[in-house]
């Protein structure tokens, strides 16, 4: 069973923690442009909203690739950027209809979240739960049903 | 079942695997004319600027890849096709036996009209084989003419200025990138190029190009300018590769005609990529896009249709590209320049070279552009092929369009009130 970051925006305070720990575990610097998550600011309604890669079947990224730069890692399910193969073309950040593949002008290359090989950064940073590693199954039951429940007219 | 795919680039080798997956026990052979393995041609740039060697360019890097996958891989070029026979008739001689067809042989380059033009030493950047030639000649110093400024023309651009070369672009068109920015942003790469030291030229032709005195050519433009060169690079466009078609009964256009199904007017044949005139997600026209993406999106239909999934229709595809010129990064997609009764958002700094150009129907997001941005440029493909509804939020981005992050998560995902998680 494979696992997946759950994202709980109602949960976070944006702390940004989570973009500390993602950069300093990928990047070696706690830099939060370098980060591959990123905490959205609604500041008119005072929330925020961590996102990043939901490992999506579809993977557009890796289809899109034109040089086999994006596998999957087996292990984790996470679809991975193998940084020497990257030639940073960015077909990838155009195909990924969630924006969650970014490119690096420092290394040349794209980068975007690898769930740490299977022990999220982000995840073990945050302290308020809104970012967990659960199984894959279980992510985001709650919000789809809340989320579609509004999208369908009452009666 | 016999599958034959001819054209070994991403759309033919991605229909392969997919046929392969889907028909564990089908013959596939895959022909390419080059004698390389299948490699891309969107990584040529960077093998002429030796950031990555040959092999950094093929598209499956385990050199077993095609036969771990029972796909036959053959380096011959297809002469003709013999509907009737079922046969692809090789060049040298053979025959290839096919139950379906799929034609994936993307595009060549076009020589423009001018005299001159087939004097050795001047060079496209098509093929590997072109890399080499142009990697080896474009050392530092020399004297180097690039014609046209198109996406390809600006991704060499790059390529050429990097190895050291005194670069000079030609442009007919009035802007630089013109089938992919707008005024605005063609105009800032331009001068964005200048400031780098490259001579651009737009609204300019050359018209003819005759032997040197000091250097090896030297060109005419239609500014009466002339100038002497020791590098002609060529890439003033392509055009689909549908020569070897004629007298097939296969019905081409601009490229071949496809329907929904990526299949021909005959029903055994289908097409695929820069050769294939698909549909176009935003118009709902059937054009030829050439762009990476495309081509792989229309290779696994063509594969799911040829192994019999008749329901694995076209939505059509969102025409967007990606373009690195001297570090400065623009993208544009879909119905970029807008559409006649809907409204814009527009951002600029010209000194900073940003720019977001933003097109709407009604609350839909239709088109982009965009210059100097890298982060979550995605979000604007993934706004114009689900047609969201973007509400308060279009208004919003009308003020700032750099909101469009906030936008696309407010308007999809469980935030806040949409989440009804929290009373």
């Amino acid at each position: 069973m494979h696992k997946a970051l759950q994202l709980e925006p109602e949960k976070c305070t944006g702390c940004l923690q989570c973009e500390m720990a993602c950069s300093y575990e990928n990047e070696q610097a706690f830099n939060p442009s370098k980060s591959r998550i990123k905490v959205f600011n609604f500041h008119d309604e005072g929330r925020f909203a961590p996102y990043t890669c939901s490992q999506c079947s579809e993977a557009w990224c890796m289809h899109a690739c034109p040089v086999e730069a994006i596998v999957i890692n087996q292990k984790t399910g996470a679809k991975e950027v193998i940084e020497d193969v990257c030639v940073g073309c960015k077909v990838c950040t155009i195909a990924c209809p969630f924006g969650t593949v970014n490119y690096n002008s420092d290394s040349g290359k794209v980068i975007k979240c690898d769930l740490c090989g299977g022990d999220p950064a982000c995840a073990t940073a945050c302290p308020t739960g809104a970012i967990t590693y659960v199984d894959a199954d279980h992510t985001g039951l709650a919000r789809m049903k809340a989320h579609a429940s509004q999208t369908i007219p009452k009666a | 079942m016999k599958h034959v795919i001819i054209g070994a680039g991403p759309s033919g080798v991605v229909a392969a695997e997919t046929l392969r997956k889907l028909q564990p026990g089908a013959e596939i052979t895959l022909v390419g004319e080059e004698p390389e393995a299948p490699y891309s041609r969107m990584a040529l740039p960077y093998f002429l600027i030796k950031q990555i060697k040959e092999e950094g360019t093929h598209l499956r890097k385990d050199p077993n890849h095609f036969a771990q996958q029972n796909i036959k891989v053959m380096r011959e070029r297809v002469a003709s096709i013999d509907r009737a026979a079922h046969q692809a008739k090789l060049a040298s001689g053979g025959t290839l036996t096919y139950d379906k067809l799929l034609i994936a042989t993307g595009s060549r380059p076009v020589a423009p009209p001018v005299p001159g033009m087939d004097l050795p030493g001047i060079f496209n950047c098509w093929t590997l084989a072109d890399g080499r030639n142009i990697a080896s000649r474009a050392k530092p110093g020399a004297r180097v003419l690039l014609m046209g400024a198109g996406f390809i023309g600006c991704i060499i651009l790059e390529a050429l200025a990097q190895s050291g070369a005194d670069l000079t672009v030609v442009e007919m068109a009035d802007r630089m990138v013109p089938r992919m920015m707008n005024d605005t942003a063609g105009n800032l790469i331009k001068d964005w190029c200048e400031k780098a030291g490259v001579t651009v030229h737009t609204s300019t032709r050359v018209t003819a190009i005759k032997k040197g005195s000091k250097l090896a050519f030297a060109v005419e433009m239609s500014t009466g300018e002339t100038a002497e060169f020791d590098l002609i690079v060529s890439a003033t466009g392509v055009k689909p590769a549908i020569d070897f078609l004629q007298g097939s009964g296969i019905e081409t256009d601009h490229g071949i005609l496809v329907n929904r199904h990526m299949q021909t007017n005959d029903a055994d044949v289908y097409a695929s990529g820069d050769v294939a005139q698909g549909r176009d997600f935003s118009t709902g026209d059937y054009t030829v896009q050439a762009i990476q993406p495309t081509a792989t999106e229309h290779g696994q239909l063509a594969a799911r249709n040829m192994a019999g999934h008749q329901g694995a229709i076209h939505r059509g595809s969102v025409n967007m590209n990606v373009l690195d010129t001297l570090g400065l990064i623009s993208s544009s997609f879909g119905l970029w320049m807008g559409k006649q009764g809907g409204q814009s958002a527009e951002l600029l700094n010209r000194e900073r070279f940003k720019y977001l150009n933003l097109q709407f129907e009604d609350d839909v997001l239709i088109g982009a552009t965009s210059l100097g941005m890298t982060q979550h440029i995605g979000v604007v493909r993934g706004l114009i092929q689900t047609r969201t509804r973007l509400g308060k939020w279009k208004d919003k981005l009308l003020e700032d369009p750099t909101r469009l992050m906030e936008a696309y998560l407010a308007s999809t995902q469980a935030i806040g009130f949409n989440a009804a998680l929290m009373k």
